[in-house]
């Protein structure tokens, strides 16, 4: 679209007018009836115009912690909870902070507000753990029953003679989940090497901290470890509370159909450059792939090193989100640069996982306080105020319009309609489609539109007229004025949708929104002008009332003060050097 | 109708025109006085940032309120003295938003709402509420538009020059600049409707630029192979065969937004439409009016400064200086009155400048 040459040699509709009309009366027809087999007849509204979900998120005050909740830390939390529920920043979803440890977060109605519940409130802690035992979910029964915790072929059967001291089997009686529970996949993910393998076995086998230093702290650990029982989701939830990243900590599947001792952080989801969900065609299943950071790619080196050396399940690793074992991958050599998380993903929590682990992870863990719904900040008699004027200011364009352009004011009209019909049907389909949300600002950002699609039709007229003005005919004046009037409407267009481009990769939340709505009807603009306009215009020509120049047609050589005669001929001291032919 | 035809007609021949370029000084002027009186305006009385930008007080109750939603925004708009967001909760409570207020008036506001809905002091819940358009998505508009601005100044430089890039900017600067001044002034909360109407002019702005920008190139091309016009004579005749087009796109553009300011707002009061409306009324006028009379007088005269056009320039000069003396044609009569002209427009504005004047566009010498 950039600079483009002036040629004459004018493209498609000029001389197939019925091709390029066809091609958008398809557009149209199949946009309209997308629009109607999708059930979605309106464009999805912006939280103040149809208002929608509010969710309050409460800090949880974590022991040893208490000054975390500051301003600044809430202030990255909302800037990273606005991220992820405005992920394609159409949705229009707003976040805020409420008094010291509440955050506000409000989604417009018709988004998938359980969903966003879940994305919003994730805190996304993401820490690579070396394992140093995994029993099956439940307490740990004395000593018995070698669960096999992991899918993965290499059960960690025998839990570690530690881990399994009876010491603390108080509810002894607790199911024997641990075998009924086990078929779970949440640890059968594998870590897939993506770069440069560096020949395992060269690990000098350290044991893990752990099980070298077993004073008091350990003890306790082991206590916790025991008693934890993950088939029970709220103990599962709370198993990691509060544990430092650089200490090891008690921790269950997701499933809650393992239990792991991990030992202390050695990567975490800060080290992650960027993450994506993807489907393996292979395996056929979902997972979530990462690309490290420099510095994150050396830390996972070294310690995928270290692991390979070690026996099972000590050569395991344990990807804990939010202290959940997602997936525990067992280490065969020695990996860098990326990662990929295999668990029991769906295309959903896949690409939502991914989501939060490229926004990063909140520096607080949240709860949700309450959801309420909330009505629309702008009364409806806002809306109808607002589109009440707008029909007025229509009305009154078509009145300037007609009495302008007279019969060409037709065209302008039916352009207009077609690229309002385009704008409406394709806004209303983004609505399911990519959580485009329409707000007050929007809406008004449309009707300037119909100022700069307007202008599209207003430079090809002036452009014939200037060419009947010279005193050609109809029919060769709409074809010499279009390359003319095709220049200057990309050009223009360019700069706009330029903005609209920069903006929209640029920033976030509502501007992006804007930047949206503005290239759409940019696009949308130069869509019509080309597909619509010039072919209806070259058919128009073809008429007898156009092509006479009927004193209604609006292209009248007389009322145009075209230098006479006005027909077929020309003027004999039509100058040559003319700056406008130039 | 026929004699507005008439008239797009002897603009298009350039019978007829305004002298934009010749009284171009005079409208630099008025140019420069808004600014200064907007910028003025921003810095004296400041600007209004509304609750989105700053945070303030929320207000909650959790039982149904006597009154409606928007009764309640009245009462809370007035208690405040700022504009408030009022929003019904799922429990049937409220949720009313008022820009930052000191704890005094904070408790007054209390006072006031529990009595007019009804609902006891102790069941309204007052709280900080932090801004929903927090520093972040600034800071991230503002490096947008600025690398927004880089890059339009490089493709204007490629698809034009370099010269009409700056004018462009220049344009666009003064109209944002104008915008912003005018919000001050008036005195309207600036809520993001506000901004997102200020980024919609940056866009609009420069389009409006560019069209009559694009008709200047195509006037000015092969300048250099002629004598007969100087470039700020082109480049007065460009804006004129666009004026038909400018008026009637900006008349175009403005009515709807003119609905929405004067009867959406004005008559039918609704206030959140008063703050885009009035961002975009005063930015498309404005837009209009810089690319006429501020962005191609700029170009104008930083081409008049280029050796090759000022060369022309004399020459031209010289040539119609030449031929005033042998006083032969009609033409040359023309250009004989036309020099005359020329030297009390330049008298004028203390500026001996190629010969210009009312009817005096290239395009009639022909």
């Amino acid at each position: 679209m950039a600079a483009p040459k002036k040629g004459r040699g004018s493209s498609g509709g000029q001389s197939k007018p019925g091709r390029a009309l066809a091609l958008i009366l398809i557009a149209m027809v199949a946009l309209t009836g997308g629009m109607f087999l999708s059930g979605h007849t309106t464009p999805r509204l912006g939280i103040d115009l149809a208002g929608g979900t509010s969710i309050t998120l409460k800090a949880k005050s974590q022991p040893g912690k208490l000054e975390a909740i500051n301003e600044t830390n809430m202030n990255t939390a909302v800037s990273i909870i606005e991220r992820r529920v405005n992920g394609l920043g159409v949705s229009e979803a707003e976040v805020q902070t409420q008094g010291t440890s509440n955050i506000i977060v409000n989604i417009p109605k018709g988004t998938n507000s359980k969903q966003a519940r879940e994305q919003v409130g994730t805190t996304a802690q993401l820490y690579f753990r070396p394992v140093l035992t995994v029993t099956g979910g439940g307490p740990t029964p004395t000593g018995s029953a070698s669960p096999s915790a992991s899918g993965s072929g290499e059960p960690s059967a025998t839990p570690s003679a530690k881990a399994s001291s009876p010491d603390t089997a108080s509810d002894g009686e607790s199911k024997p989940s641990a075998s009924t529970t086990t078929q779970g996949r949440a640890v059968t993910g594998a870590l897939k090497k993506d770069e440069t393998p560096t020949p395992s076995g060269s690990g000098a086998g350290e044991t893990p901290a752990a099980t070298e230093t077993p004073d008091a702290a350990t003890a306790a650990l082991e206590k916790k470890f025991t008693a934890l029982d993950c088939t029970d989701a709220a103990a599962r939830a709370k198993a990691g509370d509060g544990v430092k990243p650089e200490d090891p900590t008690v921790a269950c599947s997701s499933e809650g159909d393992a239990k792991y001792l991990l030992g202390p952080a050695e990567v975490s989801g800060t080290d992650v450059d960027d993450a994506k969900g993807q489907f393996d065609q292979q395996r056929g299943i979902w997972l979530v792939s990462m690309e490290f950071t420099d510095k994150g790619s050396k830390k996972f080196q070294a310690i995928t090193k270290k692991l390979s050396a070690q026996q099972s399940p000590q050569n395991q690793f344990a990807i804990s989100l939010d202290g959940e074992v997602v997936s525990a991958p067992q280490v065969n050599e020695t990996l860098s640069g990326s990662a990929e998380i295999s668990g029991s993903f769906t295309q959903q929590s896949a690409e939502d996982l991914a989501n939060v682990l490229s926004y990063g992870a909140l520096p607080l863990s949240f709860s949700e306080d309450t959801v309420t719904t909330v009505t629309a900040a702008l009364g409806g008699e806002q809306l109808e105020a607002g589109l009440i004027a707008g029909a007025i200011g229509l009305a009154l364009v078509v009145i300037y319009l007609v009495a302008y352009y007279r019969g060409l004011a037709l065209i302008a009209l039916l352009s207009l309609l077609a690229s309002g019909i385009l704008t409406y049907t394709i806004m209303a389909l983004l609505g399911p489609a990519i959580g485009f949300a329409l707000n007050l600002p929007a809406v008004c950002g449309a009707i300037v539109a119909i100022g700069i699609t307007a202008d599209s039709f207003i430079v090809y007229f002036e452009r014939i007229r200037d060419e009947i003005r010279e005193g050609r005919t109809l029919r060769p004046a709409v074809e010499r004025a279009w390359p003319r009037a095709r220049r200057t409407i990309l050009v223009s267009d360019f700069v706009s949708f330029l903005a609209a481009a920069v903006l929209f990769l640029v920033t976030v939340g509502k501007v992006q929104g804007f930047a949206f709505t503005l290239g759409l009807t940019t696009l949308l603009d130069v869509v019509v002008v080309f597909l619509f306009t010039k072919p209806v215009m070259t058919l128009m020509a073809r008429t007898k009332f156009f092509a006479s120049g009927n004193a209604w047609s609006g292209l009248d050589p007389k009322r145009l003060g075209a230098k006479p005669p006005l027909r077929r001929s020309r003027r004999v001291n039509a100058p040559t050097d003319h700056p406008k032919e130039a | 109708m026929s004699r507005l035809g008439n008239l797009g007609a002897r603009l298009y021949r350039g019978e007829v025109g305004y002298d934009f370029i010749g009284k171009r000084k005079i409208w630099y002027g008025v140019s420069i006085l808004i600014t200064i009186t907007a910028i003025l305006g921003v810095v004296v009385s400041g600007l209004n940032m509304g609750i989105e930008f700053k945070g303030g007080a929320v207000f909650t109750t959790d039982t149904k309120a006597k009154i409606s939603v928007s009764q309640a925004q009245e009462v809370a708009a007035e208690a405040s003295g700022h504009e408030a967001i009022v929003q019904e909760l799922g429990n049937g409570g409220l949720r009313i938003q008022i820009t930052e207020v000191d704890t005094a008036k904070a408790d007054e506001i209390k006072t006031e709402l529990s009595n007019e809905l009804g609902i006891p002091e102790a069941k309204i819940n007052a709280d900080l509420v932090g801004p929903s358009w927090g520093e972040q998505i600034a800071n991230k508009a503002w490096t947008g538009l600025g690398i927004f601005m880089v890059l339009v100044v490089v493709y204007l430089a490629i698809a034009f020059e370099l010269r009409m890039a700056v004018a462009a900017l220049i344009a666009l600067i003064h109209d944002i600049t104008i915008t912003v001044g005018v919000y001050a002034l008036v005195g309207f909360e600036v809520t993001p409707g506000t901004v997102i109407g200020l980024l919609t002019i940056l866009g609009y702005s420069l389009y409006d630029t560019v069209v009559v920008f694009d008709s200047l190139k195509e006037g000015t091309k092969g300048i250099t192979k002629q004598t007969r016009w100087t470039y700020s004579e082109i480049a007065n005749r460009s804006i004129n065969s666009t004026l038909v087009r400018s008026i009637n796109t900006t008349v175009v553009a403005l009515l709807p937004v003119a609905g929405l300011l004067f009867i959406g707002g004005g008559v039918l009061g609704a206030g959140m439409l008063n703050d885009i409306s009035l961002s975009l009324f005063v930015g498309l006028a404005a837009g209009a009016y810089s690319s006429i009379f501020i962005a191609t007088p700029l170009v104008a005269d930083l081409k008049e400064r280029e050796p090759q056009i000022k060369a022309l320039k004399k020459r031209i000069l010289a040539k119609r200086a030449a031929a005033a003396a042998k006083g032969e044609s009609v033409e040359d009569e023309r250009d004989d009155r036309e020099s005359e002209d020329g030297e009390t427009a330049g008298a004028v504005v203390g500026q001996p400048r190629q010969p210009r004047g009312h009817g005096r566009t290239p395009g009639n010498r022909r």
